[in-house]
């Protein structure tokens, strides 16, 4: 339920309405797919800018480069190598 | 987005899960609170990579399995009535009430839609100005800050044929419920990333503090989830009890301000009954007074009357971490997805029915 998908604002709509952000929207890419979501939530977002979209409405921007970090932590644990147990019987429930 | 595949990439996943092992040296309980990370867990078989003392609990966090028995039951009277449109989204439709379920009413005749927004069932409500537009308006704080616009954009533009029926849950107190349980087994958290995405982590400073349990704030994907684990194990081992972040991508402390004050402004903090566990003390969103307008509850007359649940079920138990899905007894039996007993088979993230989805046959055979 709480699923949520992150896609880049491509375009965000002029405001209609002079007094509100609530009803700002913008069209958002998610793998080629395009999508108008609700900004109202967002109001720094820009063009260009990752959001993560939750029905129909993004609830926060998501930060490109701490993106990447968490994967470079993760290249960085060089546990594996030095850890005798590495049990390799469990291959074939890794993953499906 | 251009990450997931790294986020899912075998030789990280595998590196992750052999620091874990290495890291271990004592059992572990850890509970993973939000259902998206028990699909993940499951789905993925993230638990078998563990070493056999870190056991994962599965945690209360699908709002769909714990919405009360008497709100399905007023969902489907209210969906029922022939001047209404009820809008909702796929996963509630086909959630047992009392007697039958919303794709039952559909299937009747009545005007039943599911939406993927909110804001799709406040368009419905402006192009059938003839009808009542009613949206259930369910989940945690990660869709609490959509309904909320949807409703403050109603009373903006003055609609009066569109209302919600409300039922949201909120993760700290269900946390809390569950640490101060007498039975509790749980030693540390792998919180829900989106949630925290919108309400930020600053509320969980004082779980961690007074009952001496690691929080790790965690995402969704394989990587997320053993990353989160890895931190808990680590705390764990050193006798530490600390809120850390492993979904900085998209959590920072203090949360989405925007959304929090939305939420703040549309709905106040209530206690809720939660479908399995009971009522908990301040945790569930209510309309304020000057939405009330907006609460179906408000503007149907319904008379109803609800039965009880399944004594057999353990799904209260499954909910807490107290029971896994294989001890009960009717689990694959007379329980499954099509006729479910109880709260956890209701839906895709609920643990009876991810173990049910992905592990039904392994368990037959006594894996």
């Amino acid at each position: 339920m709480c699923l949520a998908i992150p896609g880049r604002i491509i375009e965000i709509a002029a405001a209609q309405d002079d007094d509100s952000l609530l009803d700002c929207t913008g069209k958002v890419e998610f793998g080629g797919i395009i999508k108008e979501v609700s900004l109202a939530l967002v109001p720094a977002a820009k063009v260009g800018d990752y959001v993560l979209i939750h029905a129909g409405v993004a609830i926060n921007t998501v930060d490109e480069k701490e993106a990447t970090e968490t994967i470079d932590y993760i290249r960085q644990i060089e546990a594996m190598a030095d850890t005798p147990d590495d049990r390799s019987d469990n291959d074939d429930n890794s993953a499906s | 987005m251009k990450f997931i595949e790294k986020y899912r990439d075998r030789e990280s996943v595998q590196r992750c899960a052999a620091a874990i092992r290495a890291t271990t040296t004592k059992d572990w309980k850890i509970m993973e609170v939000c259902g998206g990370q028990t699909n993940a867990i499951v789905r993925f078989g993230l638990d078998t990579l563990l070493p056999p003392g870190i056991t994962l609990i599965h945690g209360p966090g699908c709002p769909v399995c714990v919405t009360p028995l008497e709100l399905l039951d007023k969902a489907i009277a209210i969906a029922a009535r022939p001047e209404v449109i009820f809008c909702s989204f796929g996963d509630m439709l086909r959630v047992p009430g009392s007697d039958g379920d919303l794709f039952g009413v559909k299937a009747k005749g009545g005007d039943v839609r599911m939406v993927y927004s909110p804001l799709d069932a406040l368009k419905i409500a402006q192009d059938n100005p003839t009808k009542e537009v009613v949206f259930f308006a369910v989940g945690f704080e990660t869709t609490a800050p959509g309904n909320a616009l949807a409703i403050s954009l109603a009373q903006k533009r003055n609609m009066k044929n569109f209302s919600v029926l409300v039922s949201h849950v909120l993760v700290p107190p269900a946390m809390e419920a569950i640490l101060s349980g007498e039975t509790n087994q749980v030693q540390a958290f792998l919180a829900a990333g989106h949630v925290c995405s919108v309400m930020g982590y600053h509320q969980y400073l004082p779980l961690t503090q007074r009952y001496k349990t690691p929080i790790v704030v965690t995402g969704f994907e394989p990587l997320d989830i053993l990353q989160g684990i890895l931190l808990c194990v680590r705390q764990l081992e050193a006798g530490k009890a600390e809120v850390e972040n492993q979904y900085i991508r998209v959590v920072t402390e203090p949360g989405n301000k925007a959304a929090q004050e939305l939420l703040k402004e549309v709905f106040q903090i209530a206690s809720q009954k939660w479908r399995g566990i009971g009522s908990i003390a301040h945790s569930g969103f209510a309309l304020r007074q000057a939405y009330a307008d907006f609460d179906a509850l408000n503007r149907f007359d319904l008379d109803i009357s609800t039965v009880e649940e399944s004594d057999i079920c353990i799904s209260g138990l499954v909910l807490q971490g107290e029971r896994k899905p294989g001890d009960c007894p009717e689990f694959a039996k007379a329980c499954g997805p099509d006729s479910p007993l109880g709260a956890t088979m209701v839906s895709e993230e609920g643990a009876c029915s991810a173990y049910y989805r992905y592990r039904r046959h392994s368990m037959e055979r006594g894996e």
